[in-house]
C-alpha cells in the first residue's frame, strides 16, 4: 500500500496530470477518492484506521500535509465526525471516511449535521457485516445509507461509484452537492472499488450546474454581523416542526433534481438486471454473456441510491418481462425496486458476508426465469 | 484619601423582575446592605433590594455573586 | 454624578435565563462574557455549548456559537480551530459531558495539544436529566442513580479527578481548579478564565479551567447551603489551585 502511494505522488509531480486530459494514473479507488477531495478543495479531513479504507486515510495524511491543510487521525470514528461537524460549521469543505462499523459510530454526528444543515462529504467503503464482520466487499449498508441511518427525519444523498474513475468524479460532485444543499453527502463504495487499482484520468469531472451560494451562515467570528449559531436544537414549542418543514422542502427538491443512473444495453431489454457498485460490473458482464446467447438482457445501474432513480427505472422497465435485482446483501435495494415498480415481476439474487454473486450465477438465474 | 472620596456614596440597582430570589447577594454583602422585599416580583419571588439605611461600600460582591447579572453598582457624588 | 463600577457586560444578552436560582452557570456565563469583553474578543470568539443544563448557553451570549453532541464539544472545537486557527475557540462543558461520554475526546484533544480553552463546570451530577451520578459525584453523595450514596463497594467507582488526569500530558499548558463559592473565588475564577483565553492567543496549547459549581436543585439545598457544601465537601475531594 505504501509503495503505491509514493509511486502515485511521484508520477503526479512528473506528469502534471491535470494539464493533460486523457493522461491516466494507475491508482486505487481509495486514493482516487482522496485525490478528488484534495482537488475539490477539501480543507479539513478527519479519519480513523479501518479496513478496507486505510489507503484513503493514509493518502489524506500525506496529501493534506503536502497542501498544508489540516489532517487529524481522530481518537475514534465518532470523534472524527464531530470534528467534521465543527469544520463544516466553520464554513470549510470537510470530509471523513470509514467502513461499515465505523459508519455506524458516526450516525449520531450525521444526524446532527443534517439537522444543523451542515455540508460535508462522507465516504463508506463497505465491508461484510453485521457487527465486526470481515474485510470483504459487501453492499449491506444500503439501508443504513438510504434510510437515514441515524435518528430523525433526514436523508443523506448517496452516490455509488462502480470504478475508481467514477469514485474520483463522484467525490468531486459530492462536495458541490453538499455545499448547494447544506447537507452531508455519502459516497458509498465497497472493498472492491476501494482497493482495486485502475487507470484514472483526473481531468474528468462531473459538473454541478447550479451556482453555489455563499456560506453566510458559517462560524467565522461575528465581525460586523449578528452572531451565527450552528445547531440542530429547537426546543421552543413549534420551532422544530417549522424546521422540519424547511428540511422537507429540501428532501423534495433533492428527490426531484438529483436522481442519477446509467444503463447498459437496456433500450430493448426483456430481462432487466438492476445492480450498483462493484456488483454492477459483474452484472454488466452477465448482460454481455446473455446477449451472446440471444437473450435480450440489460443493466440498469443506479448511481444515486438516495434519491433512488425511480423516474429512470420506470422508463427502462417498460416492456420488460422480468427484473432481477442482484446485490451483495440479503436484499436491501430490492425493496426500493419493489416500491418503484409495484406491478413488476421482480426476483432477487443476493449474498452477504463478503460473498459475491458471480457472473455465471446471474446468467443461470436469468436463463431459468 | 482625598476630600472628594469621603463624600462618595455607593448605590446598588437591582432589576427586580430579573431577580430569582436566590439570596446570594444578601448573604455575601459584607455590610448587610441588602434584604429580601416584602412584595413579590413578576416571577413570584421575593426579590433582593437595598435597605433604607444605605450602607453600601461599593465592593461589588453582590455583582460577583449574582447569577442573573441583574445588579449594577455605582458611585454617586 | 453617577459612575458605574460594576454592571452587566453587553456581550451578555438581556434575556432571562432558564437556570435555577443560585446556579453556578449564571455566575460563569457572566465571567465568560466579561473576559471576552475585556480581551476584546467578541468578533474572534467561537463558543461551543455542551449537552446539559447549558445546552442553550448560546442564547445568552452575543457571539458565534456552535452546538455539540453530548461529550463531543472538544472534537467539534478541534474541527473549528484547525479550520479557522485565528479564531479563539472555547468549550463550556459539564462533568457528565466532559468526563463521562466525552472522556476520550477530552483526553485526546488535550493530548494533541490543541490550542483551545476548556471551561469545565463541575457540579458533581447530571443536572439537566434529574441528578444522576456523574464521574465527579463524591463518595456518599446521594443521586438519582445512587439512592444510598455513591459506594465504591457496589462497583460505583470513585470521583474522577479530570484536572489531575490531564495535567501530566505534554499538550496541556495550563490546568486550574477553582470555584465560585465566595466573591474572592469568583474574582479568581475570572482571572483564570481570562488566562485560559490568553494562553490560546499565545498558542501555548490546551488550557483547562475546572470550576466547582453549585447545583441547588439537584443537591436539594438552598443557594447558600450549596455554596457551603462546596466548601465543606467538594474542596476536600477536588483541591483548588494551579495544578499546572
Amino acid at each position: 500500500m505504501i509503495c503505491v502511494l509514493s509511486a502515485v505522488l511521484k508520477s503526479m509531480k512528473k506528469s502534471k496530470i491535470s494539464k493533460n486530459p486523457g493522461k491516466k494514473i494507475l491508482i486505487t479507488g481509495n486514493e482516487a477518492m482522496g485525490e478528488a477531495a484534495a482537488r475539490a478543495g477539501c480543507q479539513f479531513y478527519a479519519g480513523y484506521p479501518i479496513t478496507p479504507q486505510n489507503e484513503l486515510t493514509a493518502y489524506m495524511a500525506s496529501r493534506m500535509h503536502q497542501l498544508q491543510r489540516p489532517f487529524v487521525q481522530a481518537e475514534s470514528e465518532l470523534a472524527a465526525i464531530n470534528m467534521v461537524f465543527g469544520a463544516a460549521a466553520a464554513g470549510v469543505r470537510a470530509m471523513t471516511s470509514s467502513s461499515s462499523p465505523g459508519i455506524s459510530l458516526k450516525q449520531e454526528g450525521i444526524s446532527y449535521m443534517a439537522g444543523a444543515q451542515l455540508p460535508a462529504v462522507l465516504i463508506n467503503v463497505m465491508r461484510g457485516g453485521p457487527g465486526l464482520g470481515n474485510i470483504g466487499s459487501s453492499q449491506s449498508d444500503y439501508f443504513q445509507s438510504t434510510r437515514g441511518g441515524g435518528h430523525g427525519d433526514y436523508f443523506t444523498p448517496t452516490l455509488a461509484p462502480w470504478s475508481p474513475q467514477e469514485a474520483y468524479m463522484l467525490v468531486g460532485l459530492a462536495f458541490d452537492l453538499a455545499d448547494y444543499y447544506r447537507n452531508p453527502i455519502l459516497v458509498l463504495a465497497d472493498a472492491i472499488i476501494g482497493q482495486m487499482v485502475e487507470p484514472v484520468d483526473f481531468s474528468l469531472k462531473m459538473k454541478f450546474a447550479k451556482k453555489l451560494p455563499p456560506k453566510s451562515w458559517a462560524l467565522t467570528g461575528a465581525k460586523k454581523r449578528a452572531p451565527n449559531i450552528a445547531k440542530s436544537f429547537f426546543l421552543r414549542e413549534g420551532d422544530l416542526a417549522l424546521h422540519n418543514e424547511v428540511l422537507r422542502k429540501k428532501w423534495e427538491k433533492i428527490i426531484r433534481n438529483e436522481q442519477r443512473f446509467d444503463t447498459h444495453k437496456s433500450n430493448d431489454a426483456k430481462y432487466l438486471i438492476i445492480a450498483y457498485g462493484s456488483q454492477a460490473r459483474i452484472a454488466r458482464e452477465a448482460v454481455d454473456y446473455l446477449r451472446k446467447d440471444n437473450i435480450k438482457a440489460g443493466l440498469f445501474r443506479p448511481i444515486s441510491l438516495w434519491p433512488y432513480p425511480k423516474e429512470g427505472l420506470e422508463k427502462y422497465a417498460k416492456g420488460v418481462k422480468e427484473i432481477l435485482v442482484v446485490e451483495q446483501s440479503l436484499g436491501q435495494m430490492v425493496e426500493d425496486v419493489r416500491l418503484a415498480l409495484p406491478t413488476a415481476k421482480i426476483s432477487f439474487l443476493g449474498k452477504a458476508g463478503g460473498a459475491i454473486p458471480a457472473t455465471k450465477e446471474i446468467v443461470q438465474f436469468i436463463k431459468k426465469l | 484619601m482625598s476630600k472628594s472620596q469621603t463624600k462618595l456614596k455607593h448605590k446598588v440597582m437591582i432589576k427586580k423582575d430579573k431577580c430569582k430570589g436566590c439570596g446570594l447577594c444578601i448573604v455575601y454583602c459584607p455590610v448587610k446592605h441588602l434584604e429580601f422585599s416584602a412584595k413579590l416580583n413578576k416571577k413570584g419571588v421575593k426579590f433582593a433590594k437595598e435597605k433604607k439605611t444605605n450602607q453600601c461600600i461599593g465592593c461589588g460582591f453582590c455583582f460577583d455573586m449574582c447569577p442573573e447579572c441583574c445588579i449594577e453598582v455605582y458611585e454617586e457624588k | 454624578m453617577k459612575k458605574v463600577k460594576f454592571s452587566k457586560p453587553e456581550i451578555l444578552k438581556d434575556n432571562d435565563t432558564h437556570y435555577c436560582p443560585g446556579c453556578g452557570h449564571g455566575i460563569l456565563h457572566v465571567l465568560v462574557a466579561r473576559a471576552i469583553d475585556e480581551l476584546n474578543l467578541r468578533e474572534k470568539v467561537i463558543g461551543i455549548a455542551p449537552v446539559g443544563c447549558a445546552v442553550i448557553a448560546y442564547d445568552y451570549w452575543d457571539f458565534d456559537c456552535c452546538e455539540a453532541a453530548h461529550g463531543r464539544a472538544l472534537a467539534v472545537a478541534t474541527g473549528i480551530k484547525r479550520s479557522r486557527p485565528k479564531q479563539v475557540v472555547f468549550t463550556y462543558q459539564g462533568d457528565g459531558d466532559l468526563a463521562s461520554i466525552g472522556i476520550a475526546e477530552t483526553l485526546h484533544t488535550a493530548n494533541r495539544g490543541e490550542n483551545l480553552t476548556c471551561i469545565f463546570v463541575n457540579n458533581a451530577c447530571y443536572g439537566m436529566t434529574g441528578g444522576q451520578m456523574a464521574p465527579t459525584t463524591v463518595v456518599g453523595q446521594r443521586t438519582a442513580t445512587t439512592p444510598w450514596g455513591r459506594n465504591p463497594q457496589y462497583g460505583e467507582g470513585w470521583p474522577l479527578k479530570v484536572s489531575e488526569m490531564l495535567a501530566p500530558l505534554k499538550g496541556v499548558c495550563s490546568v486550574v481548579r477553582t470555584t465560585v463559592s465566595t466573591p474572592a473565588l469568583v474574582r479568581q475564577t475570572y482571572e483564570y478564565i481570562k488566562k485560559g483565553f490568553i494562553n490560546q492567543i499565545e498558542q501555548k496549547g490546551f488550557s483547562l479551567v475546572e470550576v466547582l459549581s453549585p447545583c441547588p436543585t439537584i443537591w436539594r439545598k438552598t443557594p447558600q447551603e450549596s455554596m457551603n457544601w462546596i466548601e465543606s465537601h467538594m474542596k476536600e475531594e477536588f483541591p483548588l489551585g494551579v495544578i499546572k
